[in-house]
């Protein structure tokens, strides 16, 4: 939606909560939900006396995270303490990093504009999360659940490099499956395990000098991030336009709305007086535990889909969308493994597949049947035991009872009808019920075909093998007398 | 409670001993030696102790809250523990008093303070933890400055805390409580927090024995945080031997507390040797420049005094530089006050401690809150450390203090190199009178000019008996030891109190 004489310079940062058992500081459980201020403890309540003990995992992570998005991992590292006053910060200040953060100096490839572009990452540093504020609805009492005070977060900040709303949801979507692929974050928008903030400024294009730029905060979607930078590149380039300047602040993004509106002023920018924690010493990372880390990790989306395109030699559009997500990557590769016609495997994930787990609104390991029942569904078909038609059905079935496709169409009698006498009788039929049908074919209306072996398809209740059909009526019908 | 006018200095706390033994002997080892050998039971002990806050706190004002019932029920535990030979401590059912802002599970903590006045922790700090192991009897929780911000106890919300050597005189601070209980007999030892002095000033200005341990040494999980990077828990004792004891107690690795150290500690009474020949001490020539830092003339005298002893039990005293001393005092406040203002932010009346009765939204709630709930002494810091991390000072004075921390250490460690220990005192001054500095902060933040370089180096310090001025008010001697040597601090101050304890307290 940039104008052709404006472009934008976007950056993302994003939050997402590490999958650790427990909290970044105490051995309270990182569970989503539980009933309010049941996941917590003295320390995550920040009661006096108590000292924050950083959990060891979270560490880890954060190096995983920073391996798979081609950061430098810092050797010499540690914490500091963010001061600002909101109840949901049990302490009044967030243990985070600042100017020593675990990763550095990373990227990630995103698809645009028809080639590869590369976002490059400034840093990500590891924090905890606030917990949540609730209000009444007569608006006379707000209430606080310290259930996610304490989750460990790491916050990932891209450079400026990103100039549209396409490549931010691109740019989210990537980081979305490399951190699930990792199994760093369940990257869960709707609990509020990754959220983004995104900083934003338009300037005339060419131009050097940067635009001044907004922070937009709430940003609960990719959807939203999507009509957020539209939206607020429109309302930069009016003000441009109309010689205005573009005011230096953050806007909280009201998605019901398709508005954002300004949070606080720029008289009321924030000083955090960020300081070293002193609770936690300084501490280093040696090498032996980024080996340790990085052999531990799995292959990511990008190595994967490499590999689908060079060792199964699926089109590359299908080797995207099979790596979007780590289980769904998992869950191809198990049904692929065996089969002979994995570009049919494929096909039956990425179109019946997803489709039904969508309407059914099933995730993909509450799937019934095992990932292999597809590739047994493919040879069905590919061997000729039953057609097209009868094999959706079949597929149904085992979405119904999760039983092995060779089974359902042995209990249901599927197998393919190929007797030619016993399908010559149906066509016959078809032909002396149509006659009007029969009338336009034979004026020329070849068209009328289909309809014809759609009908005696209807018969047979679609087992029919649909090649036989088609030679008996073009037989029946005179064409070949 | 009598002060002898005739003998001024000398406590004179009736006539009624405890277990036969005067106040001045009552200490962990005398006592153990009466329930060992069941003279006294340790309810008995308890009770007599318990009394004794009866019949003098009101007048010292060194408890907060005493818990008379808890006390005796744990003592008749203990010594049925005793009886069946379960417990095996020199601390076993001896009574003690902890300072107000170390955590104790179900008995309020109150660190001096009205923000906490209703606060009862739901845990137990961990040297509370080790000290009913070892069959401590916790007879109360005592006075203090406002979250240890103080050098007086003139700031607790409570009451003034007397000097029992002179009603008319602070006790020292912040744990003026925990001396001048261990002073007046109210408690056999106590645990106190120190800071930048506040364990060892009030123990010289009770004329007790303290030791700030080497920071990691002692755990602080459940101790109120003021300024995370110096505080440190400690013993406040009537002699070297009980401060030994109670310290191999309280040492060691905690794993809730990633500051402390996981090194093996050694058993201090070890250290309790009458030797020190060969050991090499150390006099800061900046510790004893007259200019600056208001010393009067009896502490340097007896300072000095010191040094004869040791050189004639024959010991060998240098004298050594630590130029970096100067600046002890704006980076002691400094760091301090920054951590302090960010340790003291989670207080805002929402989820514990005191909530402004009046208030219409959350920013009103907050702010009233912070402002009824603490006094004016703990403001002063909270503004003065929020001032100095703030954009655009930070660099100026929080920076440059953490670099001339570093600086100070370095020359620590040099010195170090030509001797074992440093002496020298530990305020400038005897205990002064109540309301004297409580008006001037900076002449009451000149009281830490001898303590606070132990906190900023992390090193271990002990102030013991040294002597009495002019008004018979007792003088302390201050003991620096590299870090993690509390063993040698220790055997000079065993050394020079065995040679003389008897000359000092006759004065």
């Amino acid at each position: 939606m940039v104008n052709e004489l404006y472009e934008a310079v976007i950056g993302l940062e994003v939050h997402a909560e590490l999958a650790t058992k427990t909290k970044i500081y105490c051995s309270c459980t990182t569970d989503f939900g539980g009933l309010p201020n049941t996941h917590c403890c003295p320390v995550c309540l920040g009661m006096p006396g108590t000292l924050p003990v950083l959990n060891r995992r979270v560490v880890e992570y954060a190096i995983k995270a920073g391996i798979a998005t081609n950061c430098t991992i810092i050797n010499f590292t540690k914490q500091d303490r963010k001061n600002y006053f909101y109840p949901d910060v049990p302490k009044n200040y967030q243990i985070s990093q600042y100017d020593l953060p675990i990763c550095r100096n990373g990227y990630i490839e995103i698809e645009a504009g028809g080639g590869k572009k590369k976002i490059r990452i400034q840093r990500i540093h590891i924090e905890e999360d606030a917990g949540k504020l609730v209000h009444s609805e007569d608006g006379k009492y707000s209430y606080i659940d310290y259930n996610r005070a304490g989750v460990p977060l790491i916050e990932i900040v891209s450079e400026p490099d990103i100039s549209s709303a396409e490549e931010a949801k691109a740019y989210l979507e990537k980081l979305k499956s490399i951190l699930q692929f990792i199994g760093v974050s369940d990257c869960k928008m709707e609990e509020g395990s990754l959220r983004a903030d995104v900083n934003i400024s338009v300037k005339p294009k060419g131009e050097a000098k940067l635009g001044n730029k907004t922070e937009i905060k709430n940003l609960n979607s990719f959807r939203a991030v999507y009509r957020a930078i539209n939206a607020e590149i429109e309302r930069q380039i009016g003000i441009i336009e109309s010689k205005g300047i573009v005011i230096k602040e953050t806007r909280r993004w009201d998605d019901s709305k398709g508005k954002s509106y300004p949070m606080r002023s720029k008289e009321e920018v924030q000083d955090y007086r960020y300081f070293p924690e002193p609770d936690i010493p300084p501490f280093t990372i040696s090498e032996e535990l980024v080996e340790e880390v990085r052999s531990s990790m799995p292959e990511l989306p990008d190595k994967r889909k490499e590999r689908y395109i060079s060792e199964y030699g699926l089109p590359a559009y299908d080797a995207e969308i099979l790596t979007s997500s780590r289980e769904l990557s998992d869950f191809f590769e198990k049904a692929a493994r065996g089969s002979n016609n994995i570009k049919a495997v494929s096909n039956w994930i990425m179109g019946d597949f997803m489709r039904i787990i969508k309407e059914r609104n099933i995730k993909i390991d509450e799937v019934p049947f095992k990932p292999e029942h597809i590739s047994r569904l493919v040879s069905l078909v590919d061997s000729g035991i039953i057609n097209g038609t009868t094999a959706k059905m079949v597929f149904e079935v085992m979405f119904d009872s999760g039983k092995d496709p060779e089974d359902i169409v042995k209990e249901k009698g599927l197998e393919i009808l190929n007797d030619r006498s016993e399908l010559l009788d149906v066509v016959k039929r078809v032909i002396a019920a149509n006659p009007a049908s029969v009338a336009d074919y034979r004026k020329g209306k070849k068209k009328v075909l289909g309809f014809l072996v759609g009908q005696a398809m209807k018969e047979t209740k679609g087992q029919a093998d649909p090649r036989i059909l088609n030679e008996l009526f073009l037989q029946e019908l005179g064409e070949n007398s | 409670m009598k002060f002898d006018e005739r003998q001024p200095g000398k406590v004179r706390i009736d006539d009624n001993k405890i277990a036969g033994l005067s106040i001045d002997e009552l200490t962990i080892s005398n006592l153990q030696k009466l329930i060992s050998k069941r003279e006294i039971s340790v309810p008995e002990l308890t009770k007599d102790m318990l009394d004794r806050i009866e019949k003098l706190d009101s007048m010292l004002g060194c408890y907060i809250n005493v818990i008379g019932e808890q006390a005796m029920e744990r003592a008749k535990e203990v010594q049925e523990k005793l009886d069946r030979g379960e417990i095996n401590s020199p601390l076993a059912g001896i009574p003690m008093a902890l300072k107000d802002n170390i955590c104790t599970d179900g008995i309020p903590t109150t660190c001096g303070s009205k923000m906490l006045a209703d606060f009862v922790p739901p845990y137990d700090a961990h040297v509370v933890k080790r000290l009913y192991d070892n069959g401590a009897i916790l007879l109360g929780k005592v006075n203090m400055d406002e979250f240890a911000m103080g050098s007086s106890t003139e700031t607790s919300y409570y009451k003034k805390t007397i000097n029992p050597w002179d009603p008319e005189r602070v006790p020292g601070g912040s744990s003026g409580g925990s001396a001048a209980a261990v002073a007046a007999g109210e408690a056999v030892y106590s645990l106190g927090s120190d800071t930048g002095g506040s364990i060892r000033n009030p123990a010289s200005f009770c004329g007790c024995v303290g030791l700030k341990p080497t920071y990691g040494l002692v755990s602080r999980y459940g101790l109120i945080a003021y300024a995370s990077s110096f505080d440190q828990i400690g013993p406040i004792t009537r002699n070297v031997t009980d401060c030994a004891l109670v310290l191999n107690a309280i040492a060691g690795h905690d794993p809730m507390d990633l500051t402390s150290s996981k090194k093996e500690h050694p058993d201090y009474t070890k250290a309790l040797v009458n030797d020190v020949k060969g050991l090499k001490i150390g006099i800061p020539r900046e510790f004893m420049d007259e200019n600056g830092n208001g010393m009067e003339k009896s502490v340097k005298d007896a300072v000095l005094n010191a040094v004869r002893v040791f050189l004639e039990l024959g010991a060998e005293c240098i004298e050594v530089s630590i130029p970096a001393l100067e600046y002890v005092v704006p980076m002691y406040y400094i760091i301090a006050l920054a951590e302090a203002s960010s340790n003291l932010a989670r207080y805002d009346g929402i989820r514990y401690g005191y909530r402004t009765p009046d208030y219409k939204n959350l920013e009103e709630l907050c702010k009233r809150s912070r402002s009824e709930g603490f006094g004016k002494e703990v403001k002063r810091r909270i503004l003065l450390g929020t001032y100095v991390l703030s954009s655009g000072y930070y660099d100026e004075y929080y920076k440059k203090a953490l670099k001339s921390r570093m600086v100070l250490i370095q020359q620590f460690k040099a010195a170090f190199e030509k001797c074992d220990i440093i002496i020298g005192p530990v305020t400038p001054t005897t205990a002064y009178r109540i309301g004297e500095k409580i008006d001037d902060p900076l002449k009451m933040y000149m009281e830490d000019v001898f303590t606070a370089p132990a906190n900023i180096a992390g090193l271990p310090a002990m102030s013991i008996p040294c002597g009495v001025d002019m008004k018979s008010l007792p003088i302390g001697l201050q003991l620096i030891g590299r870090p993690f040597d509390e063993s040698t601090i220790l055997r000079a101050a065993y050394t020079f109190e065995t040679h003389t304890v008897e000359g000092w307290k006759n004065g």
